[in-house]
């Protein structure tokens, strides 16, 4: 009954969000260069089936790369923060200011100087957007870190790095994957910046700005609805890591 | 006799914002090997910076500290530390909890001699049966518990504990204190307990040093001349209270109150 009820409310919500969304469509009478409806959907996801496989892999595999240089960047970065005072004062602002920077200004930078690399400008994007959180994640989860557990392990002589290893970093664990779920989302925001923007581009991005130039709204509304499908899949899969590597950060439900 | 722990003639400082803070103030304490001593002083006189002393995590200013007749200087293997906080790391069970020291302390201990032992030490603290549970499923008294296994797991000769029993209630922290002593028995070792509870300091110490307000000296040492085999009924008896007596009017010298009439 309750395994019933988990996945038969998430999928009634859905359909019912389909529902209403047709419905709204068909009551104002919009044609579908004005707003596509659901049912526009399935027509155009089948038309540009081939192109949808290839451009999703294209954001996917680019998004993921640039979370994965995030993820080592922005845990060393933590790591240096949370374990030195002076590194820590001088780091962040730097750190501030640069997250400060609204990314979709640095693109044109970013074509600029590394012109016609659309693989690793996207990466570069969808990493400088996502290494923020994990950074800072890491390292105030490290500089937080209460005396005693060091003293625990300090006082039987360990090394700095068997203390790091042994309790600092699954201590920061559960941090790490709270920013690690903020940064999916932005990752993939930096891939589509650039997809979109820059121009020849790649991946979903540039297939949403093709139907915005062939006035093909209802590709333009299959993008969005893959995008969040290609989304849903990253958050999730960042969900099972979590359950895998810092499940114990949840309490039994009583 | 050689004395296990000597603490001579330590002074210590600490630099703030508004200049030198004075904790420690030529303090001597000698605990001979097996002995327990408990330490008791007004709040923050000090008694912190002591066990960080004797485990070697930060140096005094001036003085000594002797553990074995060799000069302490840095952290060593064999002192065991608990503290007011179990420490417990929740994303490990009881028993890995327990276990821990030994992979620091002896790396190529085989992993089921580690759980043999961290098993008995759990079987003497009455934790048998949880030893897969995760800390946050325990009591605060079952976590201190686990704590005091894992700090004498390793078989330390010196083990520091920090005011171990202040945040469990009364008949918890009674219950712990017969833990403590039945562990004394099975398993030597040397003790220095510091402690806010003067009932506590007589019934599980050896000695009890007094300290003064800060900076702490020692102000008065007490032999608590008790049977080994202790039970809380002697708290009652004339002796102890007697103790007890003299003991809350050295506290009150050591706030700066032995004018008051209470």
């Amino acid at each position: 009954m309750e395994t019933l009820q988990k996945i038969a409310v998430p999928i009634l919500a859905v359909v019912l969000f389909l529902l209403a969304w047709e419905a709204l469509v068909w009551v104002n009478d919009w044609p579908n260069y004005k707003m596509a409806s659901p049912s526009d959907l399935p027509p155009a996801f089948w038309k540009f089936r081939w192109l949808f496989l290839e451009m999703g892999w294209q954001t996917l595999w680019r998004t993921v790369l640039g979370l994965v240089l995030a993820v080592l960047f922005g845990t060393m970065i933590g790591m240096i923060m949370g374990f030195s005072r002076i590194a820590r004062d001088g780091l962040y602002p730097l750190l501030v200011g640069f997250n400060a920077i609204p990314k979709a200004t640095l693109v044109p930078v970013i074509s600029l100087i590394f012109i016609g690399q659309h693989d690793f400008n996207t990466v570069l994007m969808a990493f400088l957007i996502s290494f923020f959180p994990i950074a800072v994640s890491v390292g105030i989860g490290l500089s937080t870190l209460e005396p005693e557990y060091r003293d625990i392990l300090r006082s039987l002589g360990a090394s700095r790095l068997t203390i790091f290893r042994k309790i600092a970093l699954p201590k920061t664990l559960p941090e790490f994957f709270g920013a690690l779920k903020v940064s999916v989302t932005l990752a993939f925001i930096g891939t589509n910046l650039v997809e979109i923007v820059a121009p020849h581009g790649r991946g979903l991005g540039a297939l949403f700005k093709s139907g915005e130039t062939n006035g093909d709204y209802p590709l333009m509304f299959a993008v969005l609805i893959a995008l969040a499908a290609l989304g849903i899949l990253l958050y999730y899969a960042v969900l099972v890591l979590e359950r895998i590597f810092a499940g114990w950060a949840e309490r039994p439900q009583s | 006799m050689a004395n296990l722990i000597d603490i001579k003639g330590v002074t210590h400082a600490y630099r703030t914002k508004s200049g030198l803070l004075p904790v420690l103030d030529n303090l001597n304490i000698a605990v001979p090997e097996g002995e327990f001593a408990a330490v008791v002083g007004p709040s923050g006189c000090g008694k912190s910076t002591l066990t960080r002393l004797v485990a070697g995590l930060m140096k005094p200013d001036q003085g000594e500290v002797w553990l074995h007749g060799e000069r302490v200087t840095s952290p060593r293997k064999t002192v065991g530390m608990a503290f007011q906080n179990p420490v417990l790391l929740e994303w490990r069970s009881i028993l890995e909890n327990v276990i821990l020291p030994l992979e620091i302390v002896a790396p190529r201990m085989p992993q089921q001699d580690r759980e043999a032992r961290a098993m008995h030490l759990l079987e003497m603290v009455g934790l048998k049966g949880f030893e897969g549970k995760r800390p946050s499923e325990l009591s605060g008294g079952m976590r201190q518990r686990a704590s005091l296994c894992r700090a004498i797991v390793h078989k330390p000769d010196v083990l520091i504990m920090d005011e171990p029993f202040g945040a469990l209630d009364n008949f918890t922290r009674e219950d712990l204190w017969q833990t403590m002593r039945d562990l004394r028995a099975a398993e030597p070792f040397t003790c220095v307990l510091i402690t806010h509870d003067l009932r506590e300091s007589v019934f599980l110490g050896d000695q009890v040093f007094v300290l003064s307000g800060r900076p702490a000296r020692t102000q008065m040492v007490l032999d608590v001349d008790l049977p080994a085999d202790r039970t809380l009924d002697i708290l009652y008896q004339p002796k102890a209270q007697e103790m007890l007596h003299t003991l809350r009017d050295q506290i009150r010298i050591a706030q700066g109150r032995d004018g008051d009439a209470h």
